[in-house]
């Protein structure tokens, strides 16, 4: 047999004992007679010695030849067992993934939260801060700064919730030596009356919270609610920039198909005073029944902030002049969700918190 | 308010579409808050009641031949039973569509035919009788349209949302004299006038006005020769599409001249009243009085009363005159009263007294002084007009003054209305907006100011900035134009109000649903959720007694609601809040008040709170400690526990008394976390700011320790005295494992931590480590009723 011979055999015996192997155990166990010293091919490196100088090139080339051989037959083998190995495997891993139990679900914040939270970054967006206080008040926080003394016809407009502090009542501190009135906040203007009493102007701020009417339960009112207001104090403040705030505002929250307008109304801490209407939400100012077919839908009161609220902050009306807006936050999430009932909101029935 | 254009029109010459001259009222100020066109009553005609007859199978309805100038009556099944044969009636025929969308079909009632409707006022939208068919005025021609008959055919008929600073738009021509400038049409009020007769008004009447700050100005006149009637129909169709009732021709023609001039007025049988004289003081506490619809009523200091000459009082001002001196059938002789009042004073008497009318609600606003003598002569006019062969009045008005409100000139600056208004104005401008509502307005020396007189049906206006919106109101508001203002700051929310959003997304993050319970409770609901408030906050004028005290504690509204959803069958709910609670300050002042949070777990143990507090503890990075403490309010007696942070008391956790949740209807366990939320808002800040530990580079070493623990002794003691031993090479200590069972005695559990040892500046040898164990050890064997397991 001629050493060419010799190589070819051991190489065809090589391939055969790896086509062999049953798996990727197999393999392994027999790389030792593949490659190496002690393999075959290996010893057959011996036979360089024992041919002819000008032959040994060719003897080393064809071994080298048949040494790849093996190698590759190897590889191949050892990829397919490795590939089998790892189906296997991931075959007794195998899950039914719509088996999954219910676990614990996300929770859901209430629809006024989120509607307040909403104005906020809003108004955050515009530039405000967002003040508080507390929903208790004196009448002087409540009406008195706000320009509705005592006998203000226009206090027959809010419908108030007194508080009855029995012997704690202090007798002598109100007008006339009465005592003072101690409510529950009929709107978030006494937060904006505690602000200019505590923080130099300019002031661009919001308040929202809770207030309370003594208002019976029915689908458009409800005894408490929320409210938010914004107050601007500046140099130079005008109608026109309470206008072009509430536009700014309108479309920022509602979109740009949304626009505000002014009419002329009554409050007594503002002068001139303005109702500020919206275009309809539901159809856009083509007119539907929502807006009674106008088109506009009414929003909120505002106006110019009322020289004697000024100055009962301390405030020099010549020097400093501002606007101030408020609307309910209930009636904004009932309209965005098409809500019929005021009441649904406040029954805390998860049914309806979840839809949120 | 509801104004008609006819009426408007007799003060100017007023054209438009209804729709442009309700959106020009709206951008006045004077919101349209209904507009009616009357032309959609084609089809109902005058027609004449023929016959009447009993319908043959029913009680309740009768069979009604109706005339319609044709040659055939046509039969009607009708309901009402109080027309007479002869009668004019409103009838609407078949394919009449009626105001409220219903059409008229022919129809078969209990086996007869009805071939159209007889109807009542309120079925047309013309009052708001409803009892019986409108019976109409003889005069009225048979088969005609009905509206065209009236007078009334393509009228408009607005009602307007008047605010309280607008008292002159509380009558028909101050509507106008504001519509008037907007078209820039002119406006007149005519100058009505009475021939009068002979004789001294004097000698049959006298005025007294005692105080004078409840009554400006009294003005009234003597008429004779009256006859009380019915008013024509015209002026009862202007009353009654105002709202108003028509009574008999002198009451209607009363409130005719409130309507149209804003002036209340009161009229009294001049027979009745001793030798005419009328005097005007205010009452003392206790008087009594009979008003005109004989109630008796009692008095205070403050308001206002009329009197007799013998000081009896015959009417309250303003409000309601007295029994004792009403008109009737048979009067001839009538003293009219057109007062003027202070307004506060009416406001508080009507309110007080809950005669809320008309007449009050234009006192309250104030109405016009000045023009008095002209409201007298319009209703000598009027009553004139109207009474067959005319009445008598006597001399001249009698006009007496008390105190005039006076208002002085204002200055206005034509910089400060443009600074305000956001908007360059020229004086004339301004001059041309508010000259056509009546204020005058002069020049003076300083080009910038000119001085603006306010007209006595304005009293509402008495600043420069209410000229202001007075000019801003003509010129419209929305053509003056938008600018934003720019706050020099940027916007932001307080560290406080991000950590309270930031606290409820933990709440939602752990499944949590946000609940808004009613804050308002009745008294019984505090002992009933087990609380202990000897003194809640309460309110003095509750809606309901379910709703008279404020809450002490967020647990009874959860709990509430959580009774709410297992009567709806939503088991297992897990409902938080964010909220105010209530309770008496030590002092006067305001209540306390405090923000918790709340969070209500049903259908779960304590751990589920504890684990909610560790959730919420790791979010804003605090540690709370939980110390067991039996018998906390409302709680669950052996399953409840303070919480503290930096050593102060910040709430409990735990779970509700089973008590409590039986009372509530609630049959499974519920955990419950309260806390407060300036103090965890408080520790979050401080705790954001802490520096930088740095992280040690030397190998940890764990090391578990399980003890045999008497149930006495809290987990958190062995823990504490862990961390105390160690010191500071301990990174963390963790409780990992809980377990009792029959190989341990009963009166023990077993507790195992896992700790981890780290030194900052070395790796710790096996033997210090080692050191460090029996230390922990020896530790908590002898410090408490607890051995190692081995």
């Amino acid at each position: 047999m001629s050493v060419y011979d010799q190589i070819a055999e051991a190489e065809t015996k090589a391939v055969v004992e790896i086509e062999q192997a049953a798996d990727l155990a197999g393999l392994t166990a027999i790389e030792p007679m593949l490659f190496g010293k002690k393999s075959e091919l290996g010893g057959l490196k011996r036979l360089m010695g024992e041919v002819d100088a000008g032959e040994r090139p060719k003897v080393g080339q064809a071994l080298n030849e048949a040494q790849l051989v093996v190698r590759e037959a190897h590889a191949l083998a050892k990829e397919k067992f490795s590939k089998a190995q790892r189906l296997a495997q991931l075959e007794t891993e195998r899950l039914d993934l719509t088996e999954s139990l219910n676990s614990t679900q996300r929770g859901h914040l209430h629809l006024v939260t989120q509607t307040m939270e909403r104005l906020e970054d809003v108004f955050v967006g515009m530039g405000f801060t967002v003040s508080e206080g507390p929903q208790a008040e004196t009448d002087w926080y409540n009406f008195e700064a706000l320009n509705l003394p005592a006998a203000h016809p226009a206090r027959s407009m809010f419908d108030t919730l007194y508080l009855d502090l029995g012997e704690r009542t202090e007798i002598g501190d109100g007008e006339g030596g009465e005592a003072t009135n101690i409510l529950l906040r009929t709107h978030t203007s006494p937060v904006q009356i505690r602000v200019m009493e505590s923080t130099p102007p300019p002031i661009y701020t919001v308040c929202p919270g809770r207030v309370f009417r003594r208002d019976t339960a029915d689908a458009s009112h409800m005894p408490v609610f929320h409210q938010i207001e914004g107050l601007v104090i500046d140099r130079g403040i005008s109608l026109t920039d309470l206008s072009g705030t509430l536009n700014e505002f309108t479309a920022a929250y509602f979109g740009g198909a949304i626009s505000s307008r002014l009419r002329p109304s009554y409050f007594p801490f503002t002068e001139p005073s303005a109702e500020f209407d919206i275009t309809c939400v539901i159809c856009e100012g083509a007119g539907c029944q929502t807006c009674q077919r106008t088109g506009w839908i009414e929003l909120g009161g505002c106006g110019m902030v009322h020289p004697n609220v000024l100055a009962n902050c301390g405030l020099d009306s010549e020097e400093w002049t501002g606007f101030a807006f408020g609307f309910g936050i209930d009636r904004l999430a009932l309209m965005r969700h098409g809500i019929k009932d005021l009441r649904d909101m406040y029954t805390n029935d998860v049914r309806f918190l979840e839809q949120f | 308010m509801k104004v008609l254009l006819s009426w408007l029109q007799e003060f100017a010459p007023i054209k438009g579409t209804a729709l442009d001259l309700g959106n020009h009222m709206s951008d006045l100020g004077m919101a349209v808050e209904e507009m009616r066109v009357l032309n959609n009553l084609d089809g109902v005609v005058v027609a004449k009641v023929a016959d009447l007859r009993p319908h043959p199978k029913a009680d309740r309805i009768q069979l009604v031949d109706v005339d319609t100038g044709d040659d055939e009556p046509l039969q009607v099944c009708c309901g009402a039973f109080n027309m007479s044969v002869g009668d004019l009636i409103p009838f609407a025929s078949i394919g009449t569509v009626m105001p409220d969308g219903m059409e008229i079909a022919q129809r078969k009632m209990r086996g007869e035919i009805s071939n159209g409707m007889c109807c009542s006022a309120s079925e047309l939208g013309l009052g708001t009788d409803h009892d019986g068919i409108m019976i109409l005025p003889d005069e009225l021609q048979v088969g005609e349209p009905l509206l065209h008959e009236l007078g009334l055919a393509g009228d408009v008929l607005w009602d307007l949302e008047i605010n309280p600073n607008r008292p002159d738009a509380m009558s028909v021509s101050g509507v106008a004299r504001d519509l008037a400038a907007r078209l820039g049409v002119p406006f007149r009020i005519p100058e009505w006038s009475v021939e009068s007769v002979s004789g001294s008004a004097e000698d049959l009447a006298t005025f007294n006005i005692e105080d004078p700050v409840l009554c400006p100005r009294f003005t009234g006149r003597v008429i004779k020769n009256v006859s009380v009637g019915s008013s024509p129909l015209w002026m009862q169709m202007r009353l009654v599409l105002s709202g108003m009732r028509p009574i008999n021709s002198v009451v209607d023609v009363s409130n005719y001249v409130m309507l149209e001039l804003g002036t209340p007025n009161h009229t009294y049988d001049l027979a009745l009243v001793p030798n005419g004289h009328i005097g005007v003081r205010g009452a003392s506490d206790g008087e009594q009085i009979t008003t005109l619809d004989n109630q008796e009523r009692t008095l205070v200091a403050g308001d206002g009363v009329i009197v007799d000459e013998s000081d009896q009082a015959i009417g309250i001002a303003g409000v309601m005159g007295g029994a004792s001196t009403e008109i009737s059938s048979s009067t001839t002789g009538v003293l009219l009263e057109l007062a003027s009042w202070n307004p506060e004073s009416i406001a508080r008497t009507s309110q007080r007294l809950g005669l809320r009318s008309e007449a009050s609600a234009r006192f309250e606003r104030g109405t016009d002084w000045g023009i008095n003598p002209l409201a007298v002569e319009r209703f000598c006019h009027l009553l004139n007009q109207i009474t067959p062969g005319g009445i008598e009045v006597v001399g001249e008005v009698i006009d007496v003054e008390g105190d005039l409100p006076e208002q002085a000139p204002v200055s206005v600056r034509t910089s400060r209305m443009s600074a305000l208004l956001g908007r360059k104005f020229e004086a004339s401008e301004i001059r041309n907006l508010l000259r056509p509502i009546g204020f005058e307005v002069a020049e003076t020396s300083d080009a910038d100011v000119q001085e603006v007189r306010i007209p006595s049906f304005r009293p509402d206006t008495q600043t420069e900035t209410d000229i202001a919106e007075e000019i801003a109101r003509h010129f419209g508001y929305g053509n003056l134009g938008t600018s934003v203002p720019r706050s020099p700051d940027a916007g932001r929310l307080s560290p406080e109000q991000k950590l309270r959003r930031g606290i409820r997304q933990v709440m939602v993050g752990s499944g949590m649903v946000e609940a808004m319970p009613n804050p308002f409770l009745a008294p019984s609901d505090i002992g009933k959720s087990g609380l202990e408030v000897a003194e809640p906050v309460r309110l003095l004028n509750p809606l309901a007694v379910e709703e008279s005290v404020l809450r002490p504690s967020l647990l009874p509204g959860l709990l509430a609601a959580v009774g709410y959803n297992y009567s709806h069958r939503n088991i297992g709910v897990k409902l938080f809040e964010i909220g105010a609670v209530f309770e008496l300050g030590l002092t006067n002042s305001l209540p306390d008040e405090t923000e918790r949070l709340g969070a209500l777990l049903a259908n779960e143990e304590a751990f589920a709170a504890i684990d909610l507090l560790r959730e919420l503890g790791s979010a804003l990075k605090l540690s709370f400690e939980v110390r067991n403490q039996d018998g906390l309010p409302g709680m669950h007696p052996t399953r409840c526990a303070q919480v503290r942070l930096n050593g102060s008391v910040v709430g409990s956790v735990g779970e509700v008394d089973p008590d409590v949740l039986k009372s509530y209807e609630v049959e499974d366990r519920c955990a419950w976390l309260d806390l407060r939320l300036d103090f965890l808002v408080a520790g979050a800040i401080a705790a954001d700011l802490a520096p930088y530990v740095p992280v040690s580079t030397f190998p940890s070493s764990d090391v578990d320790l399980a003890f045999l623990v008497e149930n006495q002794v809290q987990a958190s003691e062995i823990e504490a005295t862990l961390r105390k031993a160690i010191g500071e090479e301990l990174q963390s200590v963790r409780l990992f494992d809980v377990f009792r069972n029959d190989q341990l005695e009963s009166s023990s559990r077993s507790l195992a931590f896992s700790l981890r040892l780290q030194a900052k500046d070395r790796t710790m040898t096996d033997e210090e480590v080692g050191k460090l164990r029996q230390r922990c050890i020896d530790a908590v064997e002898g410090s408490h009723k607890a051995t190692l397991r081995s």
